[in-house]
């Protein structure tokens, strides 16, 4: 059985820049979650518009059903945009601000045909009622809404069209801490009841850690790590992995590990270093790494990397630590 | 001038910065009432509190600012015992930049986009004083302390990263010789490894400079990283407060219980 999705060698070019740069990722029909972690500028974000078609792939296939999303056209290309949808970071984006929700929501309905008109504002305030709002949400503007509830609009709205994947765009990031968790919470049900797959794209380890089973770690372009999330957090293979990993705030003074010190900022993604893309910030980078690009290979089941020095950072290699 | 390191049982004199009593108005409406929360030297006190919650509101009132959104203040801000409220706006002006100053969440708002990043700083040494040489070799000499090159001076807010231009942010602070940075969200729009070095620098200032944070958050992770005392603020009022250790490890407030239970955790390492 192929893949719901599957993307083949994809690069995405902007000028000069190599967005990025022959990345390789499957999603099987859900429920399931691949996560995509990196920092700014580390491709996570065009990976997920290049599967919506809102970025040009310069090279590779990207394929969902079977089928490559480049050559769709007409109908075929309607039916797909129907099938994969996107909740952004900031649903401002999404939500027309001289809309109300209710009139959002049906629109998509419409568009797509999902259920006669006379249906639309009972089906609405299900959706509504899914997203955890309740119907009487549809009467008002987006800016009636805490940024909390905007996102259940986005997220019932991209729901109302019955898709098979979702791209999840930072969908907490601009959200407090309590509305972050409410929001995972939400996404958490509805992944069982609808069977969804989708792309969580993100810059905190914290977010995909209970949401996904698998994680691709990018850096300039290209994945550094990608494996079962248990197995990536608990024994990271990649120095850039443990890297972010240590810096993510925790509570616990016991959860709290010394952070791993990577010096400098990330490079030039318009003129990337030699050999490893990494090796100017890596604090484990030797000869080789400044010679030879590293290329993804398999450490375990499902769980690839790309560092010369892999196996030295399994066998327990420690990174220079503050604190 | 400075009331030197507090030890012991920190009578309320010897605070750097004390606020009692504190009441912020919109209109008829009062958005945040404080009655005690203290600041002393080389300490960072960590303001968590959600959305609304009138942290922001406390920032621009410590600033002398808060009339500027058209809300009115009563009670007391006192810098090393020397109150704060009621002072002329030029005596205010003096305080604020030179001995209190403040970063914001996007620092690329609190650079002018038309200037270099180097006159800005030392434009605010010169108004805050300093003499013209002077002003460039402190600039350059704070840019070295927050780790950056001060060729970076010559560059425009754009053609720095998000994270750097918070630390030239932090390094005029350093270059004024603030002795309180007001530090509003100043991670939230950073990644996560920028954000760690941003609390390291953070520790370091209060560590070898003895500065005094205030460090406002909706993220209590951060401020659970960071901070030495906690005080968490919910709908105008502090609903908790105490050394971070304990009011992190056993709240005694259901909001700080449930805010502490919304982190994600992460499965340890094996």
């Amino acid at each position: 059985m192929p893949a719901l999705l599957q993307i083949s060698d994809l690069a995405v070019r902007y000028g000069p820049v190599r967005a990025v740069d022959g990345v390789s990722l499957q999603v099987p029909a859900g429920p399931f979650g691949l996560g995509l972690v990196g920092e700014s500028g580390s491709g996570k974000s065009t990976i997920g518009r290049a599967v919506l078609r809102l970025a040009p792939a310069a090279g590779g296939c990207i394929r969902f059903d079977g089928t490559d999303v480049g050559s769709l056209r007409g109908a075929a290309l309607k039916a797909y945009r129907r099938d994969v949808q996107i909740v952004f970071q900031d649903p401002d984006n999404s939500l027309n601000p001289r809309m109300r929700i209710g009139a959002s929501i049906a629109e998509a309905l419409r568009t797509h045909q999902i259920v006669p008109r006379r249906g639309e504002a009972s089906r609405t305030g299900e959706l509504l009622a899914e997203a955890g709002l309740e119907s009487a949400f549809a009467q008002r503007y987006p800016h009636q809404l805490s940024g909390g509830q905007r996102q259940r609009v986005a997220i019932a709205r991209a729901l109302s069209v019955q898709p098979r994947l979702l791209v999840l765009d930072e969908p907490t990031s601009a959200l407090d801490v309590r509305t972050q968790a409410h929001i995972l919470e939400l996404i958490a049900r509805l992944r069982t009841e609808r069977q969804l797959s989708y792309l969580l794209i993100t810059h905190n380890f914290g977010v995909v850690s209970e949401l996904c089973e698998q994680i691709a770690v990018l850096y300039l372009g290209k994945i550094t790590e990608i494996g079962p999330t248990d197995a990536l957090l608990r024994s990271p293979a990649h120095p850039y992995t443990r890297a972010l990993r240590s810096a993510v705030p925790e509570v616990e003074v016991a959860g709290r590990r010394s952070r791993v010190v990577l010096p400098g900022d990330p490079p030039d993604a318009a003129n990337p270093p030699y050999g490893c893309v990494f090796h100017p910030r890596c604090p484990l980078a030797v000869t080789r790494c400044r010679t030879e690009p590293p290329v993804l290979r398999s450490l375990g089941p499902g769980h690839q990397v790309a560092c010369h020095r892999a196996e030295d950072m399994l066998a327990g290699l420690q990174m220079p630590t503050r604190r | 001038m400075s009331a030197g390191p507090a030890e012991g049982g920190r009578p309320p004199d010897t605070a750097r910065l004390a606020i009692s009593d504190l009441k912020i108005s919109l209109g008829h409406r009062e958005v945040v009432s404080i009655t005690d929360l203290r600041l002393d030297h080389a300490e960072i006190v960590g303001l968590a509190g959600e959305s609304g919650s009138g942290k922001s509101m406390t920032t621009l009132a410590i600033l002398g600012l808060a009339h500027t959104i058209g809300a009115s203040v009563t009670g007391s801000i006192m810098l090393d015992g020397r109150e704060l409220t009621g002072l002329t706006p030029q005596a205010l002006r003096e305080i604020r930049g030179r001995r209190i100053a403040a970063i914001f969440q996007s620092p690329s708002t609190a650079f002018s986009p038309v200037h270099r990043v180097g006159t800005v700083m030392t434009k605010a040494l010169r108004l805050h004083g300093s003499a013209r040489s002077e002003a460039a070799d402190r600039a350059a000499q704070a840019m070295r302390q927050v780790m950056l090159s001060p060729d970076l001076m010559r560059r425009y807010p754009s053609q720095l990263s998000g994270g750097q231009l918070q630390r030239v942010a932090i390094a005029l602070a350093l270059a004024l010789r603030a002795e309180v940075l007001l530090a509003d969200e100043p991670t939230s729009a950073l990644d996560v490894t920028v954000q760690a070095e941003v609390l390291d620098l953070l520790r370091d200032l209060r560590d070898s400079d003895g500065m005094s944070v205030l460090f406002i958050s909706h993220d209590i992770a951060v401020v659970a990283e960071l901070c030495d005392r906690v005080a968490v603020m919910r709908q105008g009022l502090i609903v908790e407060q105490g050394p971070a250790s304990r009011v992190l490890s056993s709240p005694a407030n259901l909001y700080t219980a449930e805010l502490l239970e919304s982190v994600p955790k992460l499965p340890s390492r094996g």
